[in-house]
């Protein structure tokens, strides 16, 4: 899919490089063989030495098709290191310190921008938020060369949401610092499935075999598409329930299975995540109106109880209170919505100091 | 003395005359003769053609030539220069150009262009409706005597068929061929490729085939109703393959063209998002691109055209969503048509050519696409199995959206010949 643009790696210093490569790989199989797998976090290398263990090759983040199983466990183990200082109230781990980061947001967006800013900042980046959106950048000056004065005026990495599709795997071509990916139209929200699947391991130690149930606005969710991928990476089994105009059964060639049943849906699920009705994609003839939708697939008191009780119940926002959730459902014990917004900032210090790393090419250290 | 040429020793293949075999070509003050006296023969200018085919002059009837309005994109000197590089020595240019051609002085304007600058045979198409608009009826009858050969609004499909039935119902009556852009606009908003699998990962906007397929049954209902001839442009659809192959079997008066990008590309080839790949229809899957070869072969599809688009470097140079669409293909349309067909073993050589000349001409009742005694002598020179490398910065095209770009096809055109005139050499035109 972006294979070609979001497999860019560091300058490689030719053999050297590969047996340093090698060495860490070794390594990293070593401390794997010695721990037990079946709990997510005893992955972690031990405390110390952590710079040798983990390999990461990607300056960029565009989508979670190119990531292999490994990368994104990489990508786990940096964001418990930073969620254990966090708790440990040590806040800011400055390995980006000096550097500028943009974030560059051509599409509204609340929790995704707070949330890389905040992770940018406690590593001690200076961080210049751009937002406007992609019509009027068309008008006059182009994405490209946007970007290309973004870059001369010695930025180190771009985070871009972007209206249209495939609109980061451009920018990747356009310039050579990381681009990280923070959400491009319905294709791609990596950062968001990263998170969402870090915080479900949070709670189930690991995925394989897992049950999850994507309700809602398929069709238009770039959330949907990238924790299909992601998920399934991890061993998890994904259905995708919602209207048949909004879940088209051509979601099967991505490895899901497809349901307009709600209660079918839901009762097998170990957890349920809910996307929000994209209005602002929508032409009108997706479905007849929000209280139809509601009455249908709306998550109630009532058909919360088709759940297993030990269901866990996930948004990656913004939340439609009384739309696709019910108030007293989102509040919930049931639910973990805020606890994925916490990791939304780990997970995404994470991606922003492995890629910095790689394209500084530069050892990975974490904090102890 | 007269200007007289003699092409020899060529594989001489004329499918219009049933002709596949080595031999000579004569040509006598830019007709085609059947032989030359010996007096003739000593004032000759012989081309020795050994080892290459010689085939009628290509004939395209679907070219944009951006002329007038967008001659940053493309001129029709610059346009009919790529046609030559290209082996093509006729081609009928689409009317969407700015202004649009639904009106006698545009025409007169666009003809005047063409007496001046034009290197191979153009040929005007007058817009269906004015303005392209899909609601008031173009001048078809001044048009018709301006010179067009053809009615369409392509890039536009007519939604209304009360309009569509009553201009090809008018347009009869001048004999003219209606060209349709067949494309149900209200399943198609924001569209931007198939929609399929890959506008699935894509997370791009998808164009259903059955956009394509309403409007082609509703072109051979239409044809049938009024007896007048429709062609169907640029068909991407197996199920649009289907309804014509049918209406075929009832005789009913329509024809349907391929592009070139329909039967070498597919929606899988959007993985990275090449804008250079962005084409209206857009590419299909691959059972729709094995179904356009499956039609050229059984004669569904009557013919190849490239819809030549040419836009500019920086307008495909941005975000998917934004790109403009379309490709140009003047220059690659034989080469790719070869090695899709002919490389494979699926057709003949004579079957490639055939749809590249005499059944594209007879769309639109060209005179040209033949060597028959007496014809125009346009004629193309080509080594079929000449291997290179499409550079698109080499193009006489003023645009370089070519999908083609750094690949490797089969079939180089060594010479063109316009009404006997030699107007490239395989390296240069000649003018």
């Amino acid at each position: 899919m972006d294979e070609v643009s979001a497999s860019a790696s560091v300058p490689t210093k030719g053999a050297k490089k590969l047996l340093i490569f090698l060495v860490a790989l070794s390594i990293l199989a070593f401390t794997f063989s010695f721990s037990e797998r079946s709990t997510f976090y005893t992955c972690l290398p031990p405390r110390t030495h952590m710079s040798i263990s983990l390999t990461w090759n990607r300056k960029d983040l565009i989508g979670i098709d190119p990531l292999s199983r490994e990368e994104i466990e990489t990508i786990f183990t940096a964001a418990t290191a930073f969620k254990r200082a966090m708790e440990a109230d040590d806040k800011k781990q400055p390995y980006l310190d000096g550097r500028t980061v943009v974030n560059l947001f051509l599409e509204p967006s609340t929790r995704t921008r707070l949330a890389f800013e905040m992770a940018a900042g406690r590593l001690g980046a200076d961080i210049i938020t751009m937002t406007g959106n992609a019509s009027s950048l068309t008008k006059g000056e182009t994405l490209r060369d946007t970007a290309q004065n973004i870059a001369a005026l010695g930025a180190d990495m771009i985070i871009m949401r972007h209206s249209a599709s495939g609109a980061p795997n451009y920018l990747s071509k356009v310039v050579d610092i990381p681009v990280i990916n923070a959400g491009d139209g319905s294709h791609s929200h990596p950062t968001q499935a990263l998170l969402d699947s870090f915080t479900l391991l949070e709670k189930f130690g690991r995925l394989d075999g897992k049950k999850i149930t994507i309700l809602g606005d398929i069709l238009f969710s770039r959330v949907a598409r990238s924790n299909i991928i992601c998920l399934q990476k991890l061993g998890a089994e994904v259905t995708v329930a919602g209207p048949s105009t909004l879940v088209p059964k051509t979601f099967e060639a991505m490895g899901a299975r497809v349901s307009h049943n709600l209660r079918e849906a839901l009762q097998d699920a170990d957890a349920v995540m809910l996307l929000r009705i994209q209005h602002e994609r929508q032409s009108s003839t997706h479905f007849p109106s929000l209280g139809e939708y509601t009455s249908m697939f709306g998550l109630n008191k009532e058909r919360v109880k088709w759940l297993k009780p030990d269901a866990i119940i996930m948004h990656p926002g913004p939340i439609n209170r009384g739309v696709e959730i019910d108030s007293e459902i989102a509040d919930s014990n049931q639910s973990v919505i805020l606890q994925q917004v916490t990791n939304g900032i780990v997970v995404r210090m994470a991606i922003l100091h492995l890629c910095s790393c790689a394209y500084k090419n530069q050892p990975i250290e974490l904090p102890s | 003395m007269s200007n007289i040429l003699w092409i020899t020793g060529g594989r001489v293949i004329d499918p219009a005359n049933s002709r596949d075999a080595i031999g000579d070509v004569y040509v006598i003050d830019g007709k085609i003769s059947n032989n030359l006296s010996e007096e003739q023969q000593r004032f000759a200018k012989k081309i020795d053609a050994t080892g290459l085919v010689v085939a009628p002059g290509l004939v395209d009837i679907h070219v944009h030539f951006r002329d007038p309005g967008q001659t940053h994109k493309e001129s029709i000197r610059t346009g009919t220069a790529a046609a030559a590089a290209g082996g093509f020595t006729s081609v009928i240019c689409m009317p969407n150009t700015s202004p649009v051609c639904d009106n006698a002085g545009t025409i007169q304007r666009i003809q005047d262009k063409v007496a001046r600058d034009a290197i191979v045979h153009v040929y005007p198409t007058g817009c269906l409706t004015l303005e392209m608009e899909g609601k008031c009826l173009a001048p078809t009858g001044q048009l018709k005597k301006a010179g067009v050969v053809a009615m369409t609004d392509n890039g536009k499909c007519v939604q209304s068929n009360e309009i569509m039935r009553r201009a090809v119902e008018y347009a009869k009556m001048f004999d003219l061929t209606i060209m349709d852009h067949c494309q149900d606009e209200t399943q198609t908003e924001g569209a931007v490729m198939n929609e399929g699998e890959w506008s699935l990962r894509l997370g791009l906007r998808g164009w259903p085939k059955s956009a394509e397929d309403i409007m082609v049954a509703r072109n051979v209902l239409l044809a049938e109703l009024t007896g007048a001839h429709i062609h169907m442009q640029h068909i991407s659809s197996e199920t649009s393959i289907d309804i014509i192959r049918r209406a075929k079997e009832r005789n009913a008066p329509v024809t349907a063209e391929a592009c070139p990008h329909h039967f070498e590309f597919i929606d899988a080839d959007l993985h990275d998002y090449d804008t250079n790949l962005k084409v209206n229809p857009p590419l299909r899957t691959d059972a729709d691109r094995k179904a356009v070869i499956e039609a050229l072969k059984d004669g569904t599809l009557d013919c190849i055209a490239s819809d030549h688009a040419p836009h500019t470097e920086t307008e495909k140079d941005c975000e998917f969503d934004h790109a403009p669409t379309g490709m140009i293909g003047l220059e690659t349309s034989l080469a790719a048509s070869l090695q899709a067909l002919y490389h494979s073993e699926r057709f003949t050589l004579s079957e490639v050519i055939a749809l590249l000349t005499n059944k594209a001409a007879a769309i639109c009742k060209l005179q040209a696409g033949t060597l028959s005694i007496g014809a125009t002598a346009d004629i193309c020179l080509f080594d079929p199995n000449e291997a290179w490398t499409v550079d698109a910065s080499k193009f006489y095209s003023k645009s370089r959206n070519c999908p083609w770009h750094g690949k490797s096809l089969k079939g180089a055109v060594k010479a063109t010949f316009v009404a006997g005139k030699p107007v490239y050499d395989g390296q240069s035109i000649i003018t």
